[in-house]
């Protein structure tokens, strides 16, 4: 054999390891345009609904009678977008992790990096971060404008108003989180529609179960329904059921990194 | 370097990879023949770590693919042509390769020169044809100037042109020292660009030899002779001990002596000869007569080449 390349060949010092993997999972994300529009449509959707939810408000706000003015919670309208936002980022988090498998790049993906947790670990990073970007983007400029659009004599309220902050930074980790569980439940079913089917299910047909069950039960378990969680979020009357915002978002961020690990426990006894 | 020991597979009761060891050893183009559903993916799939195996075990240069430091700058290989992600461009698909492994980005460029796909860079794979899917294939398996390089089913798709380009490639790569290793159902493919044939049937090692010596080996092999003493020379070769078959050409094939000996016995009878050819047989018949007994899928009429069409499942 004429050895002119093969065994002579400098390799780079050390090993593969997470900073590439890193900037790997970010030239997917981004050379993506279906990426790029459910971003968008996420951003432009949620800003647009909770638009429309404060405008609605604010023309009839003569109109409503004095009880429905006195529990009008400000915040948690102008944020009603994000509730539309958690679907879109879901099937995002879901494409992320199956668009790989459908396609078959994820054994070009392994082949470049076998050691699976490691690439779960950098998807997880990469897209958890893209979408606590996006997701604050809807929630801030969500807030701000349905603000504006209620104006006087509308209730509304500023960052600075006791729980606005919280809500308004807590909802937009709500639904990167969410995403981040959209994510995990991928890695475990690996079909795009699968995977949806599921997510959607969880997030809104779960609910519909646990509240056909008998009401002390139904109370006990709503409290850790993702969208249970969100809710108490969003809103600055903390609910006699619902578990507190922070609380709430520590168990979703539970649900998240439990899913992943199942993942990826899966992704490494699995055949890719 | 490839060393699979007793390299075993089965997906539920289906036994795909049956206690396989061979050894791929680099400076040459070695084949790995068996018809369609023989194992060859799955055994692709061991060597590059993506399925696990039941039992037995595989080494990249000593190492499981797992262990190893720098995958693609080590091994390359193109598994299938169109596990491409639709919506990203070509370069894009080997940009996010080339940094997950510390590559240079300008190696992605040069290598979309290699395989011709330059023009189309910025393009979505989701429209590329089935020749230019695998072209990108195989820009990604150089793309780490690897040592080992997979090759499963790398002509499938291409043009003449392009079938011509990979036989250049792979034999360019194994003049350079690398290991390479090519899949194939086509014996009259690999006829031409292997040294050396790892041949499998149901997931078992058939032989593992170099290509002219399965040639050689073949009961196939024969020489065909024409004469106007055709009866005569026919008469002589039968009571040596050879078998004759006076073809409906006028021909007459020979199986036993070679051609030297026939042309000695014709000398001294003596009789004229008008052709004396020693002729192999086709690879894709010394194939057929291997695998004869281990083709999982059979036609309706194996006869013919059923090896050689392309729509054998």
């Amino acid at each position: 054999m004429s050895g002119t390349v093969g065994t002579t060949k400098d390799l780079p010092p050390g090993r593969y390891g997470i900073s590439g993997l890193l900037r790997s999972e970010w030239t997917k994300l981004r050379s993506l345009r279906s990426t790029m529009w459910t971003l968008g449509i996420t951003v432009v959707l949620g800003i647009g609904i909770s638009a429309l939810a404060t405008a609605e408000t604010r023309a009839h706000w003569s109109s409503m009678s004095i009880g429905d003015r006195l529990s009008f919670d400000p915040t948690s309208t102008s944020l009603i977008g994000v509730f539309v936002g958690q679907l879109t980022i879901g099937v995002l988090g879901v494409l992320v992790m199956s668009g790989e498998y459908g396609s078959g790049t994820i054994r070009a993906t392994f082949s470049a990096a076998p050691r699976r947790p490691l690439v779960l670990v950098a998807k997880a990073a990469v897209f958890g971060l893209v979408a606590l970007v996006a997701a604050e983007i809807v929630s801030f400029l969500s807030y701000f404008l349905g603000q504006a659009l209620l104006g006087a004599p509308a209730t509304h309220t500023t960052l600075g108003s006791p729980g606005a902050l919280r809500a308004v930074a807590g909802s937009g980790i709500y639904l990167c989180l969410i995403g981040l569980c959209a994510l995990g439940l991928a890695t475990i079913i690996r079909h795009t529609a699968g995977a949806i089917s599921a997510f959607l299910g969880i997030l809104l047909v779960v609910p519909i179960i646990v509240r056909a069950l008998p009401t002390s039960l139904a109370n006990e378990i709503e409290r850790f329904m993702p969208d249970h969680i969100g809710a108490a979020v969003v809103s600055l009357h903390m609910g006699q059921y619902s578990l507190a915002p922070w609380t709430g978002l520590v168990v979703l961020c539970g649900y998240a990194v439990a899913l992943l690990v199942i993942g990826g426990v899966l992704l490494v006894r699995r055949d890719a | 370097m490839i060393e699979a020991k007793g390299l075993t597979k089965h997906y539920g009761p289906k036994l795909a990879v049956d206690q396989l060891s061979f050894s791929v050893r680099p400076g040459v183009v070695t084949g790995f023949l068996g018809p369609n559903g023989s194992g060859k993916s799955t055994t692709m799939r061991m060597i590059m770590g993506l399925d696990a195996p039941n039992a037995g075990d595989v080494t990249v240069n000593g190492r499981h693919y797992h262990d190893l430091a720098w995958p693609l700058h080590e091994v390359g290989a193109l598994l299938e042509a169109k596990a491409i992600h639709p919506g990203r461009s070509a370069r894009a698909h080997l940009r996010m390769l080339a940094e997950a492994n510390h590559i240079a980005l300008r190696r992605v460029d040069e290598v979309l020169a290699i395989v011709g796909l330059s023009s189309v860079a910025g393009q979505r794979a989701g429209k590329f044809s089935l020749g230019m899917s695998q072209r990108l294939g195989i820009a990604a398996t150089l793309l780490g100037d690897p040592e080992v390089t997979l090759f499963d089913e790398p002509v499938n798709g291409l043009d003449p042109d392009g079938i011509r380009w990979v036989r250049n490639l792979l034999k360019g790569l194994a003049r350079e020292g690398r290991t390479v290793f090519v899949s194939s159902h086509l014996m009259s493919e690999m006829a031409l660009t292997a040294d050396e044939v790892v041949i499998i049937g149901r997931g078992r090692l058939i032989a593992q030899i170099p290509i002219d010596e399965l040639l050689a080996q073949s009961s196939q092999r024969y020489v065909r002779v024409r004469s106007p003493g055709i009866a005569a020379l026919k008469a002589a070769l039968e009571r040596g001990g050879a078998a004759t078959v006076l073809e409906e050409d006028g021909s007459l094939s020979v199986r036993g002596p070679d051609e030297i000996a026939i042309g000695e016995l014709a000398a001294s009878i003596p009789v004229v000869l008008h052709e004396l050819a020693p002729q192999s047989a086709s690879l894709e018949e010394a194939f057929m007569e291997l695998t004869e007994d281990s083709i999982e899928y059979h036609g309706a009429s194996t006869t013919g080449s059923v090896l050689s069409s392309e729509g054998v499942k």
